[in-house]
């Protein structure tokens, strides 16, 4: 980082600009240039040998990216997992011990998995609850649009945003400037200092978490209720069923395949998830999670090996889902 | 009969069940949820002693108005600590590229997962299916090396050290192999709905397999192009892992995430500063948003809703 510094030193900040640009503009015009060039070429061979050329063309270029940047490095970093810090030496199962025995890292996986539960789970409630409200609406768009609006914004933005609301004034004297604090001391009297207060943090670090994918929830499973047949629900209200148990009794059987989609859905990212911790407490005051971790331990303490295994123990989390995901679509599209 | 013949008496009757209660709730969920989001944009034009010493919910008894802070956080800055435009134009740069590269080769992919009759294709199609999923994570160490070091197999040089650390490349591949599953994924869904008789009706006029691609495949698939571009922009722009694993070495390529990450991190106290730049951040993402949700929308029920 330092060296860099040194190295543009000279250079003024629109002069970076200027140079990013250059480049950007010839790796485009590059990149237009070369599939041009193949189309031109490719469409001048005969027949047959288009028969080949085509998949050189077509799928050769994305299946040897995945190739190289995804199927290769899972099982080089599977191999990782099992050698030391710097993945000179095999040490066996000795990282996956370290991780389950490990106190922090203990606590790592138990938020992980309380995040997992949480998340899907509560943001699909209210999701579905908002869409039931809104679905007989006459003009639901600015609600929904409100709703969705976090879906746009990073999680980073997303991390700023709650912890001005979670920001804390240790000073009395002084009045609080986070929107949570100051309804806290007009409610009690007093605010804790939330981000450090054990276990309550993890907790409200969920909160960001649910706040963004709540409208993800509530869109996909709009689109589901709309997808429901008139007669239906038609059916339903002559019977006289009130609205919540028309709820429960016709719109969730009628969208449960969806609502499986979205509960997965959700799940999948919020195994992934790192910035929001990052950003809000670096990890810190037992609030991490394994996504974070993974990369500390890769990239801070330049440990390969517990890096490695973390990332593992992720896929392994996620690998129930991706199976189950695969058996859904096979049987679609047999049914088709 | 009836559901064709009366489409408005129907369209009333499910106006008239839904009940204003419902609307009531629905309304303040929003405010709420929206709360956040405001509070933020409100302090960020604020003074910065007003910022520091009241709520934001002041600004509404006591209104003062002032953008210095923007100007603070977008252009004041010394070598090692760049303003923020710099950062504003490196996501650009990031983003662009990320954006077309993957968009380009799924469309390629796509469309001879859907057309092209070969051994494999059930394998190879549930395979990147599968790999939609697959943790990021899993994959940074090895690409990292890959990057810096080549791909060597004992002595056997597969791919050499190619010098592009701390260039835009290593994070312009990265974003197009973690998003090409699900481009081509999503753009498959949609190719394979293209009538086959207007295919085979191209193929018996002599048409080859790059003429059909150029001349009825691409342009009948913007629509689908665009809904994923949408998508893969705010994934891209948004992106903190690979920005920061990949482009973290160097300020004169890290994207804005990466940052604000670290101003939060350094200056955890300056909200003047942060409130600011995460605007400027969270304004490219919520134009495109807003102006181009229709799209977003499809583009998600795409890759989610089924039959």
């Amino acid at each position: 980082m330092n060296s860099m510094g040194i190295l543009t030193a000279r250079e003024t900040p629109w002069e970076i600009v200027a140079n990013n640009f250059s480049l950007l503009a010839m790796a485009l015009l590059a990149f237009g240039a070369v599939v041009f060039l193949v189309f031109l070429l490719a469409e001048r061979t005969s027949v047959k040998a288009q028969e080949w050329i085509k998949y050189l063309v077509f799928i050769a270029p994305a299946v040897l990216l995945l190739l190289i940047g995804l199927i290769y490095p899972t099982i080089r970093t599977l191999i990782f997992s099992f050698m030391d810090a710097r993945s000179e030496n095999f040490v066996g199962f000795e990282n996956y011990v370290w991780a389950f025995t490990i106190p922090e890292i203990v606590t790592v996986l138990r938020n992980t998995a309380l995040w997992v539960v949480l998340v899907p789970l509560v943001s699909t409630a209210i999701g579905l609850a908002i869409a039931y409200m809104t679905d007989r609406m006459k003009r639901p768009g600015i609600i929904k649009s409100l709703i969705f609006m976090p879906m746009a914004i990073s999680f980073v933005g997303a991390g700023v945003i709650w912890k001005f609301v979670y920001s804390y004034e240790p000073n009395d004297k002084r009045p609080e400037i986070g929107l949570l604090s100051a309804i806290s001391k007009n409610l009690t009297g007093s605010a804790p200092n939330w981000l450090l207060e054990i276990p309550l943090n993890t907790f409200l670090l969920i909160v960001v978490m649910i706040w963004i994918q709540t409208g993800f929830a509530m869109v996909v499973l709009a689109a589901a209720m709309k997808n429901i047949p008139d007669e239906v629900v038609e059916a339903a209200m002559l019977d006289g069923a009130a609205p919540i148990k028309r709820f429960f009794q016709v719109t969730i059987p009628m969208i449960r395949a969806t609502i499986v989609v979205v509960l997965t859905t959700i799940t999948i990212g919020t195994l992934k998830v790192f910035d929001i911790v990052r950003t809000m407490t670096g990890g810190n005051f037992q609030t991490n999670v394994i996504a974070n971790e993974m990369y500390s331990q890769a990239f801070r303490q330049m440990n390969y090996g517990t890096g490695s295994a973390l990332a593992i123990i992720l896929f392994v989390a996620i690998i129930p889902i991706i199976w189950y995901n695969i058996r859904q679509l096979r049987r679609e599209r047999t049914e088709r | 009969m009836a559901t064709i013949a009366m489409p408005n008496a129907r369209r009333k009757a499910r106006n008239i069940f839904s009940s204003p209660f419902a609307s009531a709730a629905a309304w303040l969920i929003a405010i709420f949820w929206t709360i956040p989001t405001f509070g933020l944009l409100v302090s960020s034009i604020r003074p910065e002693t007003d910022i520091n010493s009241s709520g934001w919910w002041v600004f509404f008894s006591e209104p003062n108005i002032s953008f210095n802070n923007y100007a603070a956080v977008l252009f004041e800055g010394t070598t090692t600590n760049p303003p923020l435009f710099q950062f504003f134009f490196n996501s650009l740069a990031v983003t662009i590229p990320a954006v077309v590269f993957p968009i380009t080769l799924a469309v390629f992919a796509a469309y001879g997962l859907a057309w092209f009759d070969f051994k494999g294709r059930d394998f190879l199609f549930f395979t990147i299916f599968g790999l939609q999923v697959v943790p990021l994570q899993l994959a940074l160490i090895p690409l990292l090396q890959l990057f810096s070091q080549g791909l060597k197999f004992g002595e056997i040089t597969i791919i050499p050290d190619l010098e592009i650390t701390g260039t835009y490349i290593p994070i312009w591949i990265a974003h197009t192999i973690f998003g090409l599953p699900l481009a081509i994924f999503l753009l498959l869904n949609f190719l394979s709905q293209i009538p086959r008789e207007l295919v085979e009706a191209a193929r018996v006029d002599g048409a080859g397999w790059f003429k059909l691609f150029s001349k009825i495949i691409l342009p009948l698939s913007i629509p689908a192009i665009a809904s994923f571009a949408i998508f893969q922009f705010l994934w891209v722009w948004n992106d903190l892992l690979v920005g920061l694993t990949f482009g973290a070495g160097t300020k004169d390529i890290a994207p804005m995430t990466v940052r604000i990450a670290e101003m939060v991190g350094t200056r955890g106290s300056g909200w003047e500063v942060l409130t600011a730049g995460a605007f400027v951040s969270m304004v490219v993402p919520l134009i495109v948003f807003f102006t181009l949700q229709r799209y977003f929308v499809r583009g998600l029920l795409a890759g989610s809703v089924k039959g």
